[in-house]
């Protein structure tokens, strides 16, 4: 047997390896769902709610359905018997509206899937949908979450009038006894903004039923395949191993596609109604209107302190609005805010409050970071409101305040236990990187010329690894399986389905180190339940963290039985596996994996107890999160006669624990800081009191586009995670979290000459200048 | 109508309703699936092509305006299995993640330089107003287009 494996000396790990998954993407030869064309393939679009609360009189698909081309539309009556859209979440006393995958009686928010047309071309399919006729009854709307819990307000429904659909309490500590004892306290309401994750990939779904063999194939753009498979077929009445759900090229997510959407459940629902494979493909209207939102949190903050600057304890109350269902997760979301909720700082006193709102609106879930950038922008600009209170510098506020490097593990208030830190190091590397103290006094001279110029520090925390499945709905452990082929290639087959963020690369480098072969050897698989064991999926930057791991346990496992089979063909006890080799320590005779491999499946002969074929899979459990940290400074200048802000240096110092490609961890740190730049200067979702979304389109949605980016300098300090082998702790939403407190202190330090103490995102020109022309 | 257009310097004829936008007939009836449809209002760019050697947003063009036209897409950038240095240099800079946006990316790349043989960072990020990338801030991207420059001027 032909024995081709390169055996590799050169470790890969900690290298800039360009991505394996890129020659594809770059030749345009990449498949994405809706590059899927199949025999007698017809095309779906869903007629939509235009208001944001109506009942329906009744619904009239007679032209429709005779329109050329159209083989069949259906409603609400038709999709009842379909199960709801399900919420993995449960919280005491969670209030669940039954979210039918079509509208039955009743709109809930603007974009309510109301019916769907098929038919046999996407033009025709949207000529005909235009001819659905829905007659509503438009009732009155609440999109705002604190207008939704006054007295007479619209109830979103009608079963309760109050909208509020939970409510949580957390504390630890003494909150009262720390706050009747501090010299200072200080409070402050910030809100979080609604966001559109905008991956520039849409949703899309095409769905093929093989009726004779009770076999549904799902492709879908989804950072979850197995989830879908199991919480799809559920909803379909479909025995779980009769479905495949195919997730090929996914053209980004950051949260929007962790969940389970109508429009899966429904192309799957209408594939076996007509008999045809159907294809659907979410508009960019559409993706604003109906794929999840992030955020939507207004926060009251109280934080008590000493007059040194020590924090002695935090309040929190979130309102959180939810929008007019539950998605999978959107409950849980503000409920990370509150783990999160004392960041790096020493403090054990916490007490939290959420209320949970029904809005008129799209409901809201996990979008990159996913409740920890609301906490953390809450507490870091809680700290910088102190530290002006106390007229002490925020850098020395901070540095006071941390949890110390030899505290670790460390418990906080809220129930974490951090795995470990040194959280002054890498505030002390940006200080030093951005050059502080020379700054603090061009900053004194800028004023005096009455110029504005600000500099803002965040030092962030975050959990990650998303984690130990007692602290997850679904499972938090994560599944990997490696194989070696007779002719001795390296097969990985992931269960966390990464989409872009270059696990194709990393698993790769990972494996290709642990058994000494080329990485050219390696091939990662994913997305494909088909064909990859169950897993969980990628979310909450936990990939590598949990999926790595996972892998380095089969490789482990997958080397020892290579070791057995090279000790039998050597005729040695004593021997040893590395560089791809296994090698008997006496003679120095060796042989190479490939070989092994070949043996192990011919099987002539077998070690004892030893079974043919090289073949390992791992469910790695973790025993905790992990808690990356890092720090974050801007400098920016504020133009006076019109309110713009320069983001003249970005410092981002993160400690993602050991990393695999630095290459990959600056991409996501890059991308992440783009999101949480866009936060704090441009993106926001608005909703009119009709519950209309104003913000429908990119024309009226800001993402950051190249002119907007400034050039953010990255560095890192290294503290590995105890919790993993690898020793990483995840760094996909590090760049989110770290940056919109930092950009905001930044400006609020530059305008703090008027007085200036909060402003609350995005910071627009406008808002900036009416600020200024008031203090003028 | 009958429309004739060259695309990676192939002729294609085939008669198409007039509403088709140059897109779809690219995509589907032409079957190169590498441009993308991003927002289908000619705002995020993953669609651009380049046509008569200028850089345009397939999404927002009919087909039969294309008629007669030259057409370039990303599948047309390597020769002979070589690829094309803008590719290249998004590949060693890490120019991309998730790859949606990358073919228009690309091909706005392309046409900065074509314009502009050695541009500086903020003429970069001028030419690359028009297309969205969510993942990588965009940064490894004006790395890569200034790689590619300095490659060419080599």
């Amino acid at each position: 047997m032909a024995t081709t494996t390169m055996t590799q000396t050169e470790t890969l790990v900690g290298k800039r390896v360009r991505r394996r998954e890129d020659p594809r993407l770059i030749t345009g030869t990449a498949t994405y769902v809706e590059d899927i064309q199949m025999p007698g393939m017809h095309y779906a679009v869903i007629v939509r709610s235009p208001h944001a609360a109506a009942k329906i009189r009744s619904i009239n698909t007679k032209q429709a359905g005779a329109a050329p081309g159209v083989m069949a539309v259906f409603t609400g009556k038709d999709t009842a018997k379909v199960g709801p859209v399900p919420c993995g979440a449960s919280l005491p006393g969670l209030r669940v509206p039954h979210h039918h995958i079509l509208a039955t009686d009743r709109v809930y928010y603007v974009g309510h899937p109301v019916a769907v047309v098929i038919a046999t071309d996407r033009y025709l399919a949207r000529d005909a949908a235009d001819l659905v006729e829905v007659d509503y009854e438009v009732l009155p709307a609440v999109s705002d979450p604190e207008k939704a819990q006054a007295k007479g307000a619209p109830a979103v429904h009608p079963e309760w009038p109050d909208n509020i659909a939970f409510n949580f309490h957390q504390e630890g500590g003494e909150v009262d006894k720390a706050f009747a004892g501090a010299d200072v306290v200080v409070k402050q309401r910030i809100t979080s903004q609604r966001l559109i994750p905008m991956a520039m990939e849409t949703r899309g779904v095409v769905a093929e039923w093989h009726g004779a063999d009770r076999q549904l194939n799902l492709y879908t753009s989804t950072q979850v395949p197995h989830l879908v498979r199991t919480l799809v077929a559920m909803m379909l009445g479909l025995e779980e191993n009769r479905m495949r759900v195919i997730t090929p090229e996914v053209g980004g997510g950051f949260g929007s596609k962790l969940n389970i959407y109508a429009e899966e459940a429904l192309m799957g629902f209408v594939a076996m109604k007509i008999n045809k494979p159907v294809k659907w493909i979410e508009s960019r209207r559409e993706n604003f209107m109906c794929t999840i939102h992030g955020r939507g949190h207004v926060d009251f903050y109280e934080v008590a302190a000493k007059r040194d600057g020590t924090i002695v304890g935090i309040k929190l109350k979130i309102i959180q609005d939810l929008g007019a269902y539950h998605q999978l997760l959107t409950p849980l979301i503000p409920t990370l805010s509150v783990l999160m909720m004392p960041g790096v700082y020493r403090t054990r006193n916490v007490r939290a409050d959420i209320v949970g709102v029904f809005t008129n609106c799209m409901p809201t879930d996990a979008y990159r970071g996913a409740g920890r950038p609301e906490a953390t922008h809450g507490i870091e600009r809680m700290v910088d409101i102190l530290a002006a209170e106390l007229k002490m510098d925020p850098a020395d506020i901070r540095l006071k305040n941390f949890i110390g490097k030899d505290e670790f593990p460390y418990q906080t208030g809220t129930g974490l236990m951090y795995d470990s830190g040194d959280y002054a190091a890498p505030l002390k590397k940006a200080l030093d990187k951005v050059g502080y103290v020379k700054l603090r006094l061009e900053q004194a001279d800028a004023r005096k010329q009455g110029k504005w110029m600000g500099i803002g520090i965040s030092t962030y925390g975050e959990i990650c690894a998303i984690g130990p499945s007692p602290a997850t709905p679904a499972g938090g452990w994560e599944s990997a399986t490696v194989k070696i082929d007779p002719s001795g290639k390296v097969t990985v087959m992931t269960g966390a389905c990464p989409h872009g963020q270059g696990e194709e690369t990393t698993f790769a480098q990972i494996a290709a180190d642990e058994l000494g072969v080329g990485i050219d050897d390696v091939l990662v698989i994913r997305g494909d339940t088909a064909i990859v064991q169950y897993g969980i999926g990628t979310f909450g930057s936990r990939a590598t963290a949990v999926g790595g791991a996972a892998l380095y346990y089969a490789l482990q496992d997958l080397k020892a039985k290579i070791k057995k089979f090279g000790a039998m063909l050597l005729e040695s006890e004593d021997v040893t596996f590395t560089g791809g080799q296994v090698v008997c320590n006496r003679t120095g005779k060796s042989k190479p994996v490939a070989e092994i491999a070949a043996a192990s499946y011919r099987a002539l002969k077998l070690p004892p107890g030893t079974e043919p074929g090289l073949f390992a899979t791992r469910f790695w459990e973790p025993p905790n999160f992990t808690f990356p940290f890092g720090a974050h400074i801007v400098v920016s200048e504020i133009d006076g006669e019109t309110g713009e802000i320069k983001i003249r240096r970005y410092v981002a110092v993160d400690d993602c624990g050991n990393m695999i490609n630095p290459l990959l961890v600056e991409g996501q740190v890059h991308g992440g800081v783009a999101q949480g730049l866009g936060q704090a200067l441009w993106e926001q979702v608005v909703y009119d009191d009709n519950g209309q979304l104003v913000t429908g389109e990119l024309m009226d949605y800001a993402v950051p586009r190249a002119h907007m980016m400034p050039w953010i300098e990255t560095d890192h300090t290294t503290t590995p995670s105890p919790v993993n082998p690898l020793g990483v702790k995840g760094v996909g939403e590090a760049g989110t979290i770290g940056c919109s407190p930092a950009v905001v202190n930044s400006v609020v330090d530059a305008l703090s000459p008027l007085g200036v103490r909060h402003i609350d995102m995005p910071l627009t020109p406008e808002k900036i200048w009416k600020l200024m022309a008031g203090g003028k | 109508m009958n429309i004739t257009v060259k695309i990676n310097g192939k002729s294609y004829s085939h008669e198409v309703e007039p509403r088709l936008l140059l897109i779809h007939y690219i995509r589907e009836v032409v079957g190169l699936t590498g441009s993308h449809v991003g927002c289908e209002t000619s705002l995020c760019g993953a669609c651009t092509v380049e046509l008569n050697g200028k850089a345009i947003k397939s999404c927002t063009m009919f087909a039969v305006q294309a008629n007669g036209a030259s057409i370039v897409t990303i599948e047309g950038l390597a020769t002979d299995g070589r690829l094309h240095p803008m590719q290249e240099a998004f590949w060693n800079e890490h120019g991309l993640q998730c790859g949606f946006c990358t073919p228009g990316m690309i091909m706005a790349s392309k046409q900065i330089l074509d314009h502009n043989a050695a541009p500086t960072e903020e003429e970069i990020r001028h030419g690359l107003e028009g297309n969205v990338c969510r993942c990588t801030g965009y940064q490894h991207i004006v790395n890569a287009v200034k790689t590619a420059a300095a490659g060419a001027g080599k």
